[in-house]
């Protein structure tokens, strides 16, 4: 089954797409669901007492009971809309984080993580005049057991880990992470934007306090993004953003707020953003998670089978495949990875190229940037030849004057 | 095929594989750090003066063959010219860059660096070719205030 024929971006196109870790391409079933909502119940939801808007207010909500049940978590009211991970992470950030933290507390993170789950908690640490320690990695690219166990201490107060790297593909022991930082008392902020795609998250059995994700790395639009928290944590939390549909009395100096979901989703929401990730739910749901997995390991290993016969390479991947998933790093050795990704797409084939928004990561492998092609269910093994055949040529227009 | 070879070619490889003017410099008037900070590119240059006249030129740093043969071969355009010269060049190798400069003879000044005109074609990669330029337009924005600020003193 050719995948491609499902997105319209793909289906009949020269362009091999290598950057699904960046964001996915669009299956037609999620841009026909969201034309569906303008066309035939587009209200702001919430918000009026007439019968279209009580369909808008029912399409929403049911999307959250559908991510409820697709993550498993206990309750509907714990699932929160947001932008995307990265508000998510925000939200975190300042609606726990800075009631939490106090002074010499600890805030734990890996290395590996994405701006986007570090500078926030830069911004809470200085504040609160707190300590931000880093888990580091070892040669394969892995957190090692004794890291988490040296790192995670009885003044630990957060966690914050990628699920998946996206610059690495490494998938993290989050269950020794979470396990661990739960028997210290901190709390677990778990950022699932790379592996959400690609496996099933129960956040019942994994137990995260935290979890995050954006829409759009898992075919649904841009602008969609979700919280998931323990309900016990977000009742107690103050709330982000302040404004309409959050609140329950407003006088003039004083206001209530709303109970859960609403106290976290101020102002009208992305309600064909959220329409789009229910219909990418439902597409996922009929492809199978297993059969996701199954096609991605085939084309991936037929990757870094490729990929590690070519010298010229540097690669950063773990040598164990179980944890590795979907994303490789690599560099032509001499060459920029700006120049390498402008020629491979002069080739049709996109790969992301810079610091991938971890420029501590880069930094500790003591490189500024790296190529990076990831992959999802619909690339297959002829996408592969493509990105080698692309790198073949990037690296003859440079072999006469590298070693000179 | 055809257009990157034209971005890619002999002169720019030359420059940012091996460039004679990635050095350090025993006198130095003016050192600034220009960067790129989504892909990380960073690049210090070294203005030696001589009166109005650039006498040397350095640069150090990292990035990608553009950004590193771009500021190369800038160095050469504009070494021994006057900073008022070096000024009218780097309008016009932005406004080539940007497309907004494409008479011939305008272009003709610009030497050797008409050789970056097809990356104008490349978006992604403008600023790669801009970012020396732009560094050597504040280092003369620099000179000009200090200048005038001397004027100031001296009266």
């Amino acid at each position: 089954m050719n995948y491609k024929e499902d997105f319209p971006l793909l289906k009949n196109s020269d362009i091999v797409y290598l950057d699904s870790g960046a964001t996915t391409q669009k299956p037609q079933k999620v841009i026909d669901a969201i034309d569906e909502f303008y066309a035939k119940c587009n209200a702001n939801p919430h918000r009026g007492a007439y019968m279209l808007s009580m369909e808008a207010t029912e399409v929403y909500e049911n999307t959250r009971t559908k991510i409820a049940k697709f993550i498993n978590s206990r309750y509907r009211e714990e699932i929160i809309f947001s932008k995307n991970a990265t508000e998510s992470l925000n939200l975190i950030a300042y609606s726990y984080g800075l009631d939490n933290i106090n002074e010499n507390d600890e805030i734990v993170i890996s290395i590996m993580e994405h701006h986007s789950n570090l500078v926030p908690w830069q911004k809470v640490a200085k504040a609160k005049k707190a300590k931000l320690n880093y888990m580091y990695i070892n040669d394969n690219f892995e957190i090692s057991d004794e890291e988490i166990e040296a790192k995670i201490t009885e003044n630990t107060k957060i966690v914050g880990i990628t699920h998946v790297s996206n610059v690495l593909g490494t998938v993290n022991n989050v269950r020794k992470i979470i396990k661990l930082a739960h028997k210290v008392g901190a709390v677990v902020v778990l950022d699932c934007s790379q592996s959400i795609p690609h496996m099933k998250i129960n956040v019942q059995e994994l137990d995260a306090d935290f979890i995050v994700f954006s829409g759009h790395k898992m075919l649904s639009p841009l602008g969609i993004g979700v919280l998931y928290g323990k309900r016990e944590l977000l009742n107690k939390m103050s709330p982000f953003l302040m404004g309409g549909d959050m609140i329950e009395y407003v006088y003039e100096q004083e206001t209530t707020f709303a109970t859960l979901p609403n106290k976290f989703e101020a102002g009208t929401q992305n309600v064909e953003g959220v329409v789009g990730l229910g219909a990418a739910i439902d597409y996922i749901n009929e492809i199978g998670y297993e059969n996701i997995a199954k096609i991605e390991k085939e084309v991936v290993d037929y990757a870094i089978e490729r990929l590690r016969k070519l010298d010229y390479l540097d690669l950063y991947l773990t040598p164990n495949k179980e944890n590795h998933q979907g994303v490789i790093s690599f560099n032509i050795k001499g060459v920029h990875p700006h120049d390498v990704a402008s020629i491979l797409d002069s080739n049709n084939v996109c790969v992301r190229s810079g610091n991938h928004c971890a420029q501590p990561l880069l930094r500790s492998l003591g490189i500024d940037s790296t190529c990076r092609a990831s992959f999802y269910f619909y690339n297959t093994k002829e996408d592969v030849d493509a990105l080698i055949e692309g790198l073949e040529k990037a690296y003859k227009m440079f072999e006469k004057y590298l070693n000179k | 095929m055809d257009e990157l070879n034209d971005v890619y070619n002999d002169l720019i490889m030359e420059h940012s594989m091996n460039s004679y003017n990635k050095k350090k410099l025993s006198q130095v008037d003016y050192s600034e750090l220009g960067h790129n900070p989504n892909c990380g590119d960073e690049i210090t240059l070294e203005v030696k003066l001589n009166g109005n006249i650039i006498e040397d030129m350095a640069f150090s740093g990292h990035g990608c063959a553009i950004s590193q043969a771009s500021t190369s071969v800038m160095i050469d355009t504009i070494k021994g010219k006057t900073v008022e010269e070096a000024k009218e060049i780097i309008d016009t190798f932005i406004g080539m860059i940007k497309r907004e400069i494409t008479d011939e003879e305008t272009l003709n000044k610009l030497e050797e660096a008409i050789a970056f005109q097809n990356v104008s074609n490349m978006p992604a990669r403008v600023k790669c070719a801009l970012l020396a330029w732009h560094t050597m337009e504040d280092i003369i924005n620099k000179r000009n205030t200090d200048g005038k600020a001397s004027i100031n003193c001296c009266h």
